[in-house]
């Protein structure tokens, strides 16, 4: 045990943890823009699965990395202007479009693939993004291992859901956009378009979730597989209750998840057989219910969560 | 929410409701025609099913539950491909299809009188079984872990166990810090199967070598394999196992040796890929082809056409700039023996343990 406990002070296991923790800072960072502005996004698995495929077949296709990135986010931002469209301007249940998006996006995605690529046998490999070497920051002790050898876009990641804290805090639009998630009818009465607000606040929100897709296929692999989000857009929708909707407690829940994940690979292999191995494959998400139920018992949900707004109707 | 359940089941139950006013219209005249259906059938039953010889080429249909680049699957596709390539078959495929549906697919390549229908049992071992007896005219084909099942459920699976236990020697030779890591996607016997016979293989030449074992849970998680090799990396692993995607890419990253299974990735990752277990499916296919063209299908194991003596698995080329020759001899001795039937490797298909 003592030896499983020093795995959590090595410098290559916070590494592995930001890693893996990458795409679920993308997607919660958005998750958390949707719900501000009171919509919920279930289409993230799907968002996550298109960015994932368009980014890594723009890149495929000769696009350059950063190319794919925008690419990506712009798959993101269209299947957003969608869900916001049924979600918001017909009013529809947040529910059913969200899965609906899922499922829509994630066939789509495949089908896309099938067509683009009719013939592959094994699926092409790309030139992924390489991991950091800045100047001074990179060899830092510890901290420049973990944070400054990850690839651009852990850093892009990072500096997202930071960004997205300070401009939900501190800007007028931020304010307009939280306003809009508790109570949109006095949004209404400052004379501020509710629909445009909640409209840019999902296409803006699953932009970021494509981008937690693209961060799959263009820096933590090189190829674009079936169902390879496993379900970490899911994890972004309990992460942001989690963080009781806030930006930074977010980005710590993500990192803390992938710890927790980082941790069960090696626990596994440290156990010596003794336990089976589905016990560890649980632990990130016992872990996750755990931190649930001591990290958000105070927190509230924006209060027009998931309540459409129609003009006029009280 | 709840006013949708409700709606779901007065539906429900109408439709039921209405089933019943049906059956009780029934004329005694239709029950007798239906009773004699049934003898009909019954007598089908047990006369066996009359294979017909089939003129080429025949319809054959693959299900599969995963896409046709997954590393298993698309070997089978291989040999299909190139069995309507001779113009032996005509090939249609269903990939991704989830076991909660693959019932259906099946079914309906059934009602639409494939010759041959070749499919993956394993998670649906009872519903797949049930088809087989309700198509007697249908030969199916299915990957599984169980008995084959008559008249007409012949079985198959990845018996490559003696090109991995090649790959083993291989491997248990080049680890320098004698620790070889393992990561698969779940712990099911095709998988513990072939990590068994490499690791015995490994110990063959190498008693000291320790073994880390991991499953991800996920036949499809690159990144996640990826980030466990990591992990066994960090754990003085030099040669991985790469049972799943990813485990190369991380080997080729930390500069450290790995071994290919089901399909040969040398070409992707040069110098890191030291040794990959092939699996061909074709003897298989083509037996199975064969049996249905001349109307000898019965139920039968082809599992031992997956073996090397039948030429349904090998060892890819070694390349002496990165295997020193004597250990490639060492292997090609081994490899004579296994064909000679002079060595057996084990099956052992329960969950291996780390020993590390």
């Amino acid at each position: 045990m003592q030896a499983s406990l020093d795995l959590l002070f090595t410098v290559a296991f916070w590494g592995a943890a930001l890693r893996i923790a990458t795409p679920l800072i993308f997607g919660v960072a958005g998750a958390v823009l949707c719900e501000r502005a009171g919509v919920l996004n279930l289409g993230i698995e799907g968002i996550m699965t298109a960015g994932a495929m368009t980014g890594w077949l723009a890149v495929h296709f000769g696009a350059g990395l950063w190319g794919g990135v925008l690419v990506a986010a712009l798959t993101g931002a269209g299947l957003g202007l969608l869900l916001a469209g049924l979600t918001v301007k017909l009013g529809l249940s947040q529910h059913v479009s969200g899965l609906a998006v899922t499922l829509l996006a994630t066939s789509a995605s495949y089908f896309g693939y099938r067509l683009a690529l009719p013939a592959a046998a094994s699926p092409p490999r790309i030139e992924p993004f390489r991991p950091l070497d800045l100047p001074v920051l990179s060899d830092l002790p510890i901290l420049g291992p973990i944070l400054f050898q990850q690839t651009a876009l852990t850093l892009l990641a990072i500096a997202a859901i930071l960004g997205l804290g300070l401009f939900l805090a501190r800007t007028p639009l931020g304010l307009a956009v939280r306003a809009v998630g508790e109570n949109p009818a006095a949004v209404e009465a400052q004379g501020i378009d509710v629909h445009a607000l909640r409209i840019g606040a999902v296409v803006a929100g699953s932009a970021l979730m494509a981008l937690g897709g693209a961060f799959l296929t263009l820096s933590a692999f090189n190829a674009f597989f079936f169902e390879m989000v496993a379900g970490r857009g899911w994890i972004c929708i309990a992460l942001t209750v989690f963080a009781g909707w806030r930006p930074a407690k977010a980005l710590l829940g993500a990192v803390l998840f992938g710890a927790f994940d980082a941790f069960q690979v090696r626990l596994q292999q440290a156990s010596g057989g003794l336990v089976p191995g589905q016990v560890f494959l649980m632990l990130p998400y016992l872990l996750s219910i755990a931190a649930l139920l001591i990290g958000a018992r105070h927190a509230s949900a924006p209060k027009a969560l998931m309540r459409p707004y129609i003009r006029g109707e009280r | 929410m709840l006013l949708f359940g409700e709606q779901h089941r007065a539906t429900n139950s109408g439709f039921v409701a209405g089933r019943e006013m049906d059956l009780d219209r029934l004329s005694a005249s239709r029950r007798r025609v239906l009773a004699g259906i049934g003898a009909a059938g019954v007598t089908g039953l047990m006369s066996g099913p009359a294979w017909a010889a089939k003129a080429r080429p025949v319809s054959v249909a693959l299900v599969a539950s995963v896409p046709i680049e997954q590393q298993w699957v698309s070997r089978i596709h291989l040999a299909l491909k190139a069995a309507a390539a001779r113009g032996d078959i005509t090939y249609v495929y269903s990939e991704n299809v989830a076991n909660t549906d693959a019932e259906r697919v099946i079914r309906e390549y059934a009602e639409a009188k494939k010759d041959l229908v070749i499919a993956e049992a394993f998670g649906l071992e009872r519903p797949a079984r049930k088809i087989s007896a309700d198509y007697k005219g249908t030969a199916f084909l299915m990957g599984s872990s169980f008995p084959a099942q008559a008249p007409n459920f012949s079985v198959f699976d990845n018996y490559i166990q003696d090109a991995s236990y090649l790959t083993g020697i291989v491997a248990g030779k080049a680890t320098k810090s004698n620790v070889i890591g393992l990561v698969g996607g779940y712990a099911i016997p095709e998988v513990n199967r072939l990590m068994h016979a490499f690791m015995a293989g490994a110990r063959s030449v190498n008693p000291d070598v320790k073994f880390l074992i991991s499953f991800i849970n996920s036949w499809y998680d690159p990144p996640k394999a990826k980030e466990t090799a990591f992990a066994m990396i960090e754990r003085k692993a030099d040669v991985l196992y790469a049972e799943r995607f990813g485990v190369s890419d991380a080997a080729k990253e930390r500069g450290v040796k790995a071994i290919g299974n089901v399909i040969d990735t040398s070409s992707q990752y040069p110098g890191t890929v030291i040794a990959s277990a092939l699996w061909h499916m074709e003897p298989t296919i083509d037996r199975a082809v064969a049996k249905v063209i001349d109307a000898s299908w019965s139920a039968e194991d082809y599992g031992p056409w997956s073996g090397m003596a039948k030429g349904g698995c090998s060892l890819a080329p070694l390349d002496p700039a990165l295997v020193p020759q004597a250990v490639i001899d060492q292997v090609r001795a081994r490899e004579a023996e296994i064909r000679s039937g002079a060595f057996k490797v084990a099956i052992d298909d329960s969950e291996p343990k780390p020993t590390a």
